[in-house]
């Protein structure tokens, strides 16, 4: 049954992602990109993480890639000029990626992948993750709080649209 | 159960995908979102090895990775935004201020 | 005050920097003053020293301090230390005296000159050096001096650089001095290889006591000498001295008459032990004297440039001096040294009185009959052709006998000959001079002869100093003649050099005597029959032996054949040097890793496309090696 589940979900992620090589429609990349993370939310919950899986679908697929969306609309773009893309480029890319999965999957053997994990400690790990974030972790937390302030000032004050302009 | 090493494949083929998604694209924006794709590959390892370790603490670099993910997006998407007003285009072809 | 001696260069030597530094702010008046004082100051402390001396007993081995302890490498020391001995001090007096006249001399002559500091700069310049060479304790220390007077006297002749003349003469008498100096060095490194010192006192002892082999001491002995003859110019290396009469009179007076042309026979007295510890290096120091002695007297017979001539007797008369070092009496070659300082200076001084007087004129052909329009230099000019004839009486007589006395006592009877000749010929030319410059009709271009006049006080004060010590010089080193006690100067050297006593029979020295002065008279009486009696004569003896006048004429062609054989091979060489290395293997070097570099940067330009893609691409691939490293 989580195999079924797993296989439909990873090919979901992974076939939005080609699709979203493919298609040359900007908005359809968008599209396609929350279509993969939200799948990849999926798998987040395989994994025992259901607080990361709603966040995963809230953050990344709701705000992230909604704003992403608004930037589409505000530039106003036809379809994309059919560029194309030469094929030495795609097959000098093809080749060092593939070259790198290589590496990846050599790295990973070196891992040392335990059992399919202890099942998570007594009271929910949601409960055990808010215990982490605000005890061990708490100044990370608070800065990153702090970066999402520099991040929406940041943001104001590069593009927000000048008195008169 | 899945063995978490199925996660780890399937994470090592959508950072590679991502690469490829990134070179592949011609325009800033799309670029821009292969790199998230990127993001959330290291997300899933993340996951997967707290899963196989049994440590939280994966759950909470994940927690970061997303937060901060998201100013990125904020502050790069603003950046984006500069350079179209600026330029009129966001094709990566004619962005070459630093050639030479 | 006497302790003071080792100012005396440094006097000298201050003023010299002081000059080179803020000469061209200072007024005329000043730099002469200045100049001319602090040779005075050397002057009056050199005497100090001497008095102290000659109050000391005899053989008392002088003062002697250590300034600086310079070099010290291992087991070779050369310390800057100065000594002050009877025989420094004897050439200290010259040295500082003399340049003292001709300094003075020098404010009027070169009154008009506009590098005036640059002249008084080097002529200090030159007393500094000149004093470094003749009080250093050590072959090092005297070599510093002795390059530093080769330099001013290129200097000095190139004073008036803008005439290519001069400049030509200038490097000449640097280049031909170089080649003695490399003799002169690798002399040195002999010494120093096989004792740990240069000290004069070292080499003297140990070439007397036998701790020098033999071989040894006449290769240094005659590589020493060698460079000597560079300096003093004598056979092989004198062809530089004609040529640096292109300098101001002046200077031909102080540095190619009095001082540093006697440099040479002051370095042979100064190691008198090693030169006496070697009969052949002796030998050769005493037959190139009696060769070079002849054989520029020859050319001086047929000059007719007035400083030529005295040029050339300059040469002859450093032959006499190499001569009496030569045979032993070291210091009967001292005394000729100093009066011949007297005499030389004083001719050269009033021939530039002539040539001022001429305004510029230095042609014999073209001058005569001077006699009653120059009433001061007329006389001592006359006093010193009188002296270095070998007139009795008079300082160069005096001389002039000590060195053929004891050439005739050592036995060495070809060497007495052949000074007598040379007499003879000395007498001649000297009174041809005299005679076609001031006897005779008015032969001078409208332009020389539109305003003789005598020279300025400043200019003939000088000459009757001088004058008075041509003749009075001559009265320290009596002959045995008039009693063993009677040689005040060769007592006072006996301090520091080493001198041989003979014993010949009064009835042979006063024979010697007669034939001297014979000699003279001769030599006297030729050159007034020549050129007063029967004027054409000359004219007739060119004509009747063509070749030999032509030879002489062109002394003996020896500038040519070291054209042809030395200096065009060199400069041929150096210039392939040039063509071959210089240009192509330097130059291309140079030129082509300018060139690789160009190139690197245009090659490696496609890098820098400006698109973020590539850089990405570069970032992908060093990940991908990266990680490979980790993995391997």
């Amino acid at each position: 049954m989580a195999w079924a589940v797993f296989f439909t979900l990873s090919f979901l992620c992974i076939g939005s992602v080609v699709a979203m090589i493919l298609s040359r429609n900007q908005a359809h990349n968008a599209l396609f990109l929350v279509l993969s993370f939200s799948s990849l939310g999926g798998l987040f919950g395989l994994l025992d993480a259901p607080f990361a899986a709603a966040v995963q679908v809230l953050v990344y697929a709701g705000a992230i890639m909604v704003l992403f969306l608004f930037a589409i609309m505000m530039f106003n773009l036809r379809v994309e000029l059919p560029a194309r893309v030469k094929r030495a480029r795609l097959a000098l890319t093809a080749g060092l990626g593939t070259v790198l999965l290589a590496e990846l999957f050599l790295a990973g053997r070196k891992l040392v992948i335990g059992s399919p994990g202890a099942a998570p400690a007594a009271g929910g790990d949601t409960a055990r993750l808010g215990h982490f974030l605000f005890s061990e972790y708490l100044y990370a937390f608070e800065i990153t709080s702090l970066l999402i302030l520099a991040a929406l000032v940041g943001a104001l004050a590069l593009a927000g649209k000048r008195e008169g302009s | 159960m899945i063995p978490a090493a199925a996660f780890f494949i399937l994470a090592a083929v959508l950072f590679v995908l991502g690469i490829l998604a990134f070179f592949v694209k011609k325009d800033l924006l799309t670029q821009f979102m292969a790199v998230e794709v990127m993001l959330n590959a290291g997300n899933l390892a993340f996951l997967a090895l707290a899963k196989s370790l049994g440590k939280a603490e994966g759950q909470v670099i994940v927690l970061f990775v997303i937060t901060v993910a998201a100013a990125e997006a904020v502050i790069g998407l603003a950046i984006i935004v500069l350079v179209f007003r600026q330029r009129k285009t966001i094709q990566t072809d004619e962005l070459k201020d630093l050639k030479g | 005050m006497a302790e003071l001696f080792w100012l005396i260069p440094l006097i000298p030597g201050g003023s010299s920097l002081l000059l080179v530094l803020f000469g061209t702010k200072l007024s005329r008046r000043w730099v002469a003053w200045q100049a001319c004082s602090a040779v005075l100051l050397s002057f009056l402390l050199s005497l100090a020293a001497f008095i102290h001396l000659a109050r000391a007993p005899l053989k008392s081995p002088g003062l002697s301090k250590t300034l600086l302890p310079w070099i010290s490498s291992g087991a070779f020391s050369s310390p800057v230390a100065f000594t002050f001995d009877h025989l420094a001090a004897v050439m200290a007096l010259v040295v500082t005296g003399v340049g003292l006249l001709i300094h003075v001399y020098s404010t009027a002559y070169m009154a008009e000159d506009r590098s005036n500091a640059r002249y008084f700069a080097h002529l200090n310049l030159f007393t500094f050096f000149m004093l470094v060479l003749v009080m250093a304790s050590d072959l090092v220390l005297m070599f510093v001096g002795w390059e530093g007077v080769g330099l001013c006297s290129y200097l000095l002749i190139g004073f008036w650089f803008e005439r290519p003349a001069a400049a030509k003469a200038g490097m000449k008498a640097f280049v031909v001095n170089r080649v003695g100096d490399a003799a002169f060095i690798i002399g040195i490194l002999f010494v120093l290889t096989n004792m740990g010192s240069s000290s004069f006192a070292s080499i003297n002892e140990a070439a007397g006591s036998g701790l020098l082999r033999p071989g040894l001491a006449t290769l240094v002995a005659i590589l020493l000498f060698v460079g000597a003859t560079g300096k003093s110019a004598q056979i092989p290396l004198y062809v530089w001295l004609p040529d640096a009469m292109e300098g101001p009179t002046p200077v031909s007076a102080l540095i190619h008459a009095a001082t540093m042309v006697t440099a040479g026979v002051y370095m042979v007295c100064r190691l008198s032990g090693l030169y006496a510890a070697s009969i052949p290096a002796s030998t050769v120091v005493a037959w190139i004297g009696a060769a070079t002695a002849i054989f520029a007297a020859t050319m001086a017979l047929v000059q007719n440039d007035i400083k030529k001539v005295l040029a050339y007797s300059t040469i002859s008369q450093i032959g006499y001096m190499f001569i009496g070092c030569g045979v032993g009496a070291y210091a009967a070659g001292m005394f000729h040294l100093v009066t011949h300082a007297f005499f030389k200076s004083l001719l050269f001084l009033a021939a530039g009185s002539v040539i001022h007087a001429l305004a510029g004129e230095q042609d014999m052909r073209r001058m005569g009959g001077l006699k009653k329009h120059l009433p001061v230099t007329f006389p001592v000019f006359l006093v010193g052709a009188l002296a270095i004839s070998g007139v009795p009486f008079l300082s160069g007589f005096f001389s002039k006998d000590a060195i053929l006395t004891s050439a005739f006592a050592g036995g060495h009877y070809v060497l007495y000959g052949l000074g007598l000749l040379g007499a003879v010929m000395t007498a001649f030319y000297m009174f041809r001079l005299v005679y076609l410059t001031f006897y005779g009709e008015e032969r001078m271009t409208p332009k020389a002869g539109h305003h003789i006049h005598e020279s300025p006080r400043a200019m003939t004060i000088p000459l009757v100093f001088l004058a008075a010590f041509s003749i009075l010089a001559g009265y320290v080193g009596l002959p045995v003649f008039f009693g063993g006690k009677a040689d005040l100067f060769g007592r006072f050297m006996e301090g520091s050099v080493k001198t041989v006593t003979h014993h010949l029979a009064v009835s042979t020295e006063g024979l010697l005597v007669v034939l001297a002065t014979a000699a003279s008279l001769l030599g006297i009486a030729l050159a007034f029959v020549f050129y007063r009696r029967t004027p054409a004569l000359p004219g007739r003896l060119a004509s009747r032996f063509p070749g030999v006048y032509r030879l002489l004429v062109g002394k003996y062609f020896i500038d040519e054949v070291y054209d042809a054989v030395v200096v065009r091979p060199l400069v041929r060489g150096a210039e392939t040097v040039y063509e071959r290395f210089d240009l192509k293997v330097i130059d291309g070097a140079l030129n082509g890793s300018a060139a690789a570099a160009g190139l690197a940067g245009k090659g490696l330009n496609f890098l820098q496309s400006g698109l973020v893609r590539d850089y990405a691409l570069a970032f992908l691939i060093g990940a991908i090696i990266f990680l490979g490293f980790l993995l391997l």
